[in-house]
């Protein structure tokens, strides 16, 4: 993977194309996950998938029903987006029902990414809180695929009950093949789970870095990457080397319908993945 | 930090003629192909409308705005701009409050045909020319510009007139963009009394043709030193002032201040002054699918930063008390915005001050904010 750089912020080009008219992409494989996650593989009708750098989503639209953004999870080898949608409103709904062969519209990729080569020589810490491994994934294959090039690997996973965990097996690969050290907590266990419960912060005991030489991706609810940053600096990680995803009300993913704002940051463009040292003090005002 | 006011779009040469009555640029507008829209009395209003005649503007008619007040009044005289703005700006012609993204059949979109409409907007105040050079910067200034924006704009024949009477909430003068027209019109006019007539003058190629072609009688000494007039005397007569220094950074600064509850009180969050204000862009989409025929229409609207559903994620707003949501708002037009785009979101046309029912002043919660 090549090192994500700031100015390679996605454009629309000037060829007279609205920037809100999405691209037909054809639904190619869609694997129900856990509960109620879908992940679906989805290829352009006609063309490739332009290049996406992990940690950017792109808007996928359900016809007549409404479009959302996702976040890009991988590369199919076919070459289509590896998205993983939940089904929390009625987007997202539709999108986790569409049939195989099924024509959605897509734009994007937009945001910022993740930048895994910041972290190069560091200790890396993954921080995922339910859904949020999704964004991280792409993130994850890089570390795993290049475990030389970082320090100490640790990926620490929060879901509300066993079942909703994400990537079940791709985690347990990643403990086993790539040596990176998995650790999950549960909200509710079932009788079966053995692991920790309770919040996702409690397992960056368990885990080993060392703060001051130590970068990490942070993604998951709002209030779960506010707790795992703060506890990160509390312990002497650097603001500027624990990056986060943010998520908002967006409608257009091209700073244009002004939903996403936080403070002066247009969470599409500007985000979704920004540095806790320029987001620090804005996550604290409430309701900003 | 003092940000720029919004670049000049067009060059204004010098050269200035004089016509007695309006007539015959209307005329030639209309003749030129283009539907004319300019000041009319509507309902107790001065809306902005399509006209056929000069004869159509608000003739002798005044205003007397005031916050949560607008009221029109006999002047007694005959100017047919003596009034402030009313609550049309020019923002309905470039950024519709409706407009069809694409229609959706069989998986494909397709996008409307792209008809920008020849429209002359007679009677632009200062306030909106610059708040054209705003949405300039929000639709076309990033790095994803939007080419319907783009046919409309560059099609819109504008036809600024110098404030000679501003309102009693106009601050363009704060603002650093009025009362006088400087940039980004086609043609100006400064309305003059004794004996009634205008002094016109042309920014651009396009405006120059226009004005040749209407042979006015060349504008003396005194007919440009009596226009130089009018906009001092407006400038000196403002109904409203903001201070400007380090508003930004102070507002910044203020987001946890107790003010925003307190103005949350008075506030009705229901979104009149972004939607009278020129440069509130924000939008939202609707979905729809024909009846049987197989087909998805996107359409995108204006939306409110004061709507409960406009931060809506996983069920719940992000903005949920109005203090929030009033905090968004002012803070994005003195503050964020300068981050955003390099100038104000508020050019001073003191809409939202006028329009808003219970009368919240955005100056005079400037003033208040800590």
């Amino acid at each position: 993977m090549t090192t994500p750089a700031l100015d390679a912020r996605p454009v629309t080009p000037a060829d007279g194309r609205h920037p809100m008219t999405p691209v037909p992409y054809r639904v190619r494989s869609r694997r129900p996950d856990r509960a109620d996650t879908v992940t679906l593989t989805l290829e352009p009708v006609a063309g490739a998938a332009p290049p996406f750098l992990p940690g950017q989503f792109t808007m996928i639209y359900a016809p007549g029903v409404g479009e959302i953004p996702v976040s890009i999870s991988g590369r199919a080898r076919s070459g289509g987006y590896v998205q993983t949608v939940r089904a929390v409103g009625a987007v997202s709904r539709a999108l986790c029902r569409m049939p195989v062969g099924s024509v959605v519209g897509v734009r994007g990729p937009y945001g910022t990414a993740w930048r895994p080569a910041d972290a190069a020589g560091l200790d890396v810490v993954v921080a995922a809180g339910g859904l949020g491994l999704a964004p991280l994934r792409p993130v994850i294959r890089e570390l795993a695929a290049h475990g030389a090039r970082y320090g100490r690997i640790s990926l620490i996973v929060g879901a509300r009950t066993p079942s909703t965990v994400l990537y079940p097996r791709e985690l347990a690969r990643w403990r086993d093949e790539n040596g990176i050290d998995v650790q999950i907590t549960v909200d509710h266990p079932d009788r079966a789970w053995k692991g920790p419960v309770g919040l996702v912060t409690r397992l960056i005991d368990r885990i080993v870095f060392e703060p001051r030489r130590t970068y990490a991706f942070v993604c998951g609810p709002e209030v779960m990457m506010a707790a795992v940053a703060a506890e990160l600096v509390r312990r002497h990680v650097p603001p500027e080397r624990i990056a986060l995803s943010l998520e908002r009300n967006m409608k257009c993913g091209i700073g244009r319908c002004g939903h996403c704002q936080l403070g002066p940051l247009f969470t599409c463009l500007d985000g979704p993945v920004l540095g806790y040292d320029r987001v620090a003090a804005l996550l604290e005002v409430r309701e900003l | 930090m003092r940000p720029a006011a919004p670049e000049a779009t067009r060059e204004a040469p010098a050269a200035a003629g004089v016509l007695r009555s309006l007539e015959p640029l209307v005329a030639e507008l209309r003749a030129r192909g283009y539907t004319v829209v300019g000041p009319v009395e509507r309902d107790g209003v001065i809306r902005m409308r399509e006209i056929a005649s000069a004869a159509e503007l608000p003739a002798g008619r005044g205003d007397a705005q005031d916050a949560g007040r607008y009221r029109l009044t006999d002047r007694g005289d005959e100017l047919v701009f003596g009034y402030a703005a009313g609550p049309d700006s020019a923002k309905r012609y470039t950024h519709p409050p409706r407009e069809t993204l694409f229609r959706m059949r069989d998986g494909v979109p397709e996008e409307p045909a792209r008809e920008a409409p020849r429209i002359a907007l007679l009677g632009v105040r200062a306030c909106d020319l610059a708040a054209l050079a705003v949405q300039d910067r929000v639709f076309l200034g990033g790095r994803h510009p939007d080419p319907a924006y783009r046919a409309r704009r560059e099609a819109l024949l504008l036809v600024a007139v110098d404030c000679a009477v501003p309102g009693g909430t106009c601050f363009c003068a704060s603002m650093g963009t009025g009362p006088r027209a400087a940039a980004g019109y086609d043609l100006a006019l400064t309305e003059l009394a004794g004996p009634h007539r205008f002094v016109v003058r042309a920014g651009g190629e396009r405006g120059a043709e226009i004005l040749a072609a209407l042979r006015p009688a060349p504008a003396t000494e005194a007919d440009l030193a009596a226009a130089d007039q009018v906009a001092r005397r407006a400038a000196e007569r403002m109904g409203r002032r903001v201070n400007l220094d380090g508003v930004r950074e102070r507002i910044a600064a203020a987001r946890t201040s107790p003010r925003w509850a307190e103005i949350a009180s008075r506030c009705l969050t229901c979104a009149n002054c972004t939607m009278v204000c020129p440069t509130c862009f924000c939008t939202t989409v609707e979905d729809g699918t024909g009846l049987g025929d197989g087909t998805a229409t996107r359409v995108e609207r204006w939306d409110s930063c004061f709507t409960l559903g406009f931060t809506e994620l996983g069920g719940a707003p992000v903005r949920g008390s109005g203090a929030a949501r009033y905090r968004q708002w002012l803070s994005h037009k003195f503050s964020t915005w300068v981050d955003q785009f390099g100038c104000y979101g508020c050019v001073g046309c003191g809409r939202c001050v006028t329009w808003c029912p219970p009368g919240i002043d955005i100056t005079e919660e400037l003033e208040r904010l800590p």
